[in-house]
């Protein structure tokens, strides 16, 4: 078959042609094109390869460049995850890099405003001030970084070497937080280390797939198409959609189960309670390959359908046909998102779906494949490095040994390393700006005025006196407006780095075009406040000593030898011209590896696992004793947990449950997404779903404007009734500038 | 036999536990994790001061009269500040640690009175009573570098 070529209206259209494949074929190639008006593809100067950092997704592309700027971007059809096609965002959102707005000079707070100033300046500041808080007793506790799941491994990698072995602060994390803590949480929770297990491949040849509180279509349509393709072909997978909203992936599966929202890990106890009292699981294989199945049946025993159902609001028939589509399955998927990690019991929730794929050995084979999907493009990256709090290299904070080797590797004392207590979670790092201890808040790539939750809060915070804020971004964001210093950041297409997707895909992404003004590349920045502070090792050496991204990249790659994430096969050359490769990639593993756990052994090892484990109901952490007691022997966890209603459900003051998610046409606060045309176009507006039973009564109409308020806030916005379970509202989250008057709002103003 | 003293003693701590669980909670209502963690932790002591209740009325007929000084004081309300936080936990698993110990002691009386369901209800709760002392611990050990090296 030819290969499809398509220059497609993806707002009309979001998903393209259907280039429907059969179970073990390879999916055809499809590609996708988006260039500037009146730009044909032989009139592009050059094509400099890359991948999306508009999901997670990793689809790799190449970027056009006309005359020195950014014309446009092509699917790359040699590549593994999306074989020539792009996501609506990716196609019209690289338009973002060339607006008007970009920030092209530092900026720093006088007399209460922001000011241009030039790069010494700014950097004389933070440097400043950090000397002067890192000098006291204490210094380190002075210090919060919040970062992205937006930047390259090469940027988090320096950011956390500089963070936990040149100022030793615990308090680092980011936005991903929001979404990929709990997914990073659940794999080291039931297999011994992060590490998704599955590969997107796992599209081509299985026969269910099972979509657990994740909107694909919207969040990562590419894979979605991938799937849709499968379903269009013959011998197609039922498919399964758990999800309070009538999504496109609802109306497209089989079976719909639409629970009460925050009652995920009672609709699991029930799912697994039918697949063990129906005897579909390997008891053999589970007996052999896990730890703790008589726990879970016990504790799923609780869970008959006719109860499932009554705390769900589901029908109990129901259940026991998505019980039955899972538990016959022979190769089945399973693919979790926000509608399991950003909901009551999120981690137990999130375990049962791999206790699902342990129970019925559906892992390490074609087909049989487990996603605990990200959200955030690189959020991946975050978690290897440990940018984000953990140790880098998916190492143990409470493992003495996995200390003393970063100790080694970066030649520092190992009581500089923060290692004492699990790392600082995000929401911890805010509460002690607030509070007065963290004194300096480097924000990277994302716009938490904006994303996080009680955002009122979040601004009195940014906006103290006592808390100097520096921010790091393309643009003016709502938090660069409260900032003390703001640095301008060069962004995809103007810098080199790698980037890691949800299947451990690696892939490269090269500099196609200078950064506007005097922006700068994140990596670069890190690099000059290193130097500026003059940290060092314990020789009097300089703790970073390396210059660029290649330098970082091959830094990273000691980091990780021996350990799961290992990416010592990998150089840049490598993933120069083909596609990408999946991670663990060594000498032994030239060409990457598509499926971990393939032997049925898991990372839990005491001596090599990621984590001696938590409490899921409390966050209690065990000791490494405890866990050694456990003898898992490289054998994965069943984790067992009761479900308990949300802390808040709905009452008479309140009578309705909110939920949030992305559109498939915005991603993180509309920064860039809401400064291309089109995507702004698509969806300019957030607006509100509700079931027609509960817009009724309320005397709601379609399109009207309606005020949602909660205990913390209010917004208004348009209702758009139906679409959604009842008594269940749903808005889609992080529309940036919300609370501006919609002419004055910057990312949907005029964009040339 | 002085069981139901003991069993009595333990009850008594239990509401205790669950009123000074929902007294921090309140006043640490600040914290991201401290409101929620704390009402979940008073529920599970008053489903331990729940299911104590009926053996506290079994017992009750065959005990003597209750000897001097079974119970003490261990909280005194709560405090501000990231110090007072910690305190605040401290005081919470000085009790968790006192209602654990009783535990222990109406499970060894169980066994000695052949009490079936005494001994059962008796190692629910000590595992769950395990859970609140390693949260708290877990917890203090989180807030204590950033609370007495930095903060101040
Ligand atoms: S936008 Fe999605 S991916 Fe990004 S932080 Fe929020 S929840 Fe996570």
């Amino acid at each position: 078959m030819a290969d499809l070529r398509e220059t497609p209206d993806r707002v009309e259209e979001p998903w393209g042609q259907r280039t429907p494949y059969g179970p073990g074929e390879r999916w055809p190639v499809r590609v996708d094109v988006h260039l500037a008006d009146g730009l044909a593809e032989s009139d592009v100067d050059r094509w400099v390869q890359s991948a999306s950092i508009l999901h997670s997704n990793g689809d790799a592309m190449d970027i056009a460049v006309k005359d020195g700027r950014i014309a446009g971007v092509r699917g790359r059809a040699v590549d593994r995850v999306n074989r020539g096609r792009l996501d609506p965002k990716d196609l019209y959102g690289w338009q973002a890099n060339n607006s008007p707005d970009r920030l092209t000079r530092p900026l720093v707070r006088r007399g209460g405003r922001l000011v241009e100033t030039d790069w010494d300046t700014a950097m004389g500041a933070v440097v400043a001030r950090s000397r002067e808080l890192l000098d006291g007793p204490g210094g380190w506790g002075r210090f919060g970084f919040y970062t992205s799941g937006q930047l390259f491994l090469e940027e988090y990698y320096t950011l956390a070497v500089i963070g936990k072995a040149g100022l030793g602060t615990p308090h680092m994390d980011g936005n991903t937080r929001l979404c990929t803590a709990t997914s990073a949480a659940a794999l080291k929770a039931s297999f011994g280390t992060d590490g998704q297990p599955g590969s997107y491949t796992d599209v081509d040849h299985c026969d269910a797939v099972a979509l657990w509180g994740h909107n694909v279509a919207a969040t990562q349509s590419v894979l979605w198409t991938r799937m849709l393709d499968r379903r269009r072909g013959p011998n197609p997978p039922a498919m399964l959609a758990v999800d309070p909203r009538t999504t496109p992936v609802a109306r497209e599966a089989d079976v719909h189960l639409a629970p009460r929202g925050g009652t995920n890990l009672a609709l699991m106890n029930g799912l697994l309670h039918l697949i063990i009292h129906n005897g579909w699981y390997d008891e053999r294989w589970v007996a052999a390959h896990t730890v703790g199945f008589d726990e879970l049946a016990r504790v799923v025993d609780g869970y008959p359908p006719r109860r499932v159902a009554r705390i769900c609001d589901l029908e109990a028939a129901d259940l026991e046909r998505a019980a039955e589509l899972l538990g016959r399955s022979e190769r089945l998927l399973s693919t979790v998102l926000q509608g399991f990690y950003q909901s009551n019991q999120a981690t137990a929730a999130a375990c049962q779906v791999n206790n699902l794929h342990l129970l019925r050995r559906m892992l390490g084979r074609p087909g049989a494949g487990l996603y605990q999907m990200n959200g955030q493009p690189t959020a991946q990256n975050t978690r290897e490095t440990g940018a984000d709090g953990d140790l880098p290299g998916m190492r143990n904070w409470d493992n003495p040994a996995h200390v003393r080797e970063l100790a080694a590797l970066w030649n520092v004392d190992e009581m500089t390393i923060p290692h004492w207590s699990p790392p600082t979670h995000a929401m911890q790092i805010w509460r002690y700006a607030e509070q007065g201890s963290v004194k300096l808040l480097w924000v990277s790539a994302t716009n938490p005025a904006v994303s996080l939750p009680d955002l009122a809060r979040v601004r009195r915070i940014l906006a103290k006196d006592d808390l100097f804020v520096v921010v790091q971004d393309l643009f003016r964001t709502e938090t660069a407006e409260l900032a003390d210093v703001v640095l301008p950041a060069a962004t995809w297409g103007e810098k080199t780095g790698t980037f890691t997707n949800a299947d451990r895909t690696v892939h490269l992404s090269e500099k196609a075009v200078d950064p506007p003004g005097e922006a700068r590349a994140d990596l670069d920045i890190f690099l000059d406040y290193a130097r500026r502070m003059d940290l060092r090792d314990r020789d009097g050496r300089p703790l970073i000593r390396w210059r660029d991204a290649e330098g970082a990249f091959e830094a990273w790659k000691e980091c990780s030898a021996g350990r799961p994430c290992d990416y010592t096969g990998l150089t840049y050359d490598k993933l120069r011209g083909g596609s990408g490769v999946q991670w663990p990639c060594t000498p032994d593993a030239p060409e990457g590896t598509e499926r971990l756990y393939t032997d049925g052994v898991f990372h839990t090892d005491p001596d090599y696992c990621e984590t001696y484990g938590q409490d899921l109901a409390t966050g209690a952490e065990h000791t490494a004793e405890q866990y050694r007691a456990r003898q898992p022997a490289g054998r994965a966890f069943l984790h067992a947990a009761d479900y308990r209603p949300s802390p808040e459900v709905p009452d008479e003051e309140y009578p309705l449950l909110l939920t949030t998610g992305r559109s498939l046409y915005q991603f993180h606060t509309r920064t860039k997404t809401g400064r291309a045309p089109e995507l702004n176009a698509a969806a300019p507006e957030p607006w509100a779903e509700i079931h027609p039973e509960d817009a009724g009564p309320a005397g709601i109409a379609d399109g009207d404007l309606v005020e949602v308020a909660s205990r913390r806030g209010a917004v208004r916005v348009r209702a758009v009734v139906g679409g959604i379970r009842r008594g269940t509202v749903f808005i889609p989250f992080h529309y940036g500038y919300f609370d501006v008057d919609p002419a004055k709002r910057v990312p949907a103003g005029p964009t040339s | 036999m002085h069981l139901a003293h003991y069993v009595g003693l333990l009850h008594r701590a239990q509401v205790n536990l669950a009123d000074a669980f929902r007294q921090v909670g309140a006043a640490h209502g600040d914290e991201p994790d401290i409101r929620l963690l704390c009402a979940q932790q008073a529920e599970v002591s008053d489903s331990h001061a729940e299911r104590l209740r009926p053996f506290v009325e079994r017992y009750a007929a065959q005990a003597p009269d209750e000897p001097d000084r079974l119970h003490s004081e261990l909280f005194r309300g709560t405090r501000t500040g990231g110090i007072g936080l910690l305190r605040d936990l401290q005081d919470l698993y000085l009790m968790a640690a006192e209602c654990d110990v009783c535990w222990t002691v109406v499970g060894q009386a169980a066994q000695g009175a052949r009490d079936r369901e005494l001994l059962a209800a008796v190692q629910d709760c000590e595992r769950e009573t395990a859970t609140q002392l390693s949260w708290l611990r877990t917890r203090m050990r989180q807030a204590a570098p950033q609370a007495l090296v930095v903060a101040g």
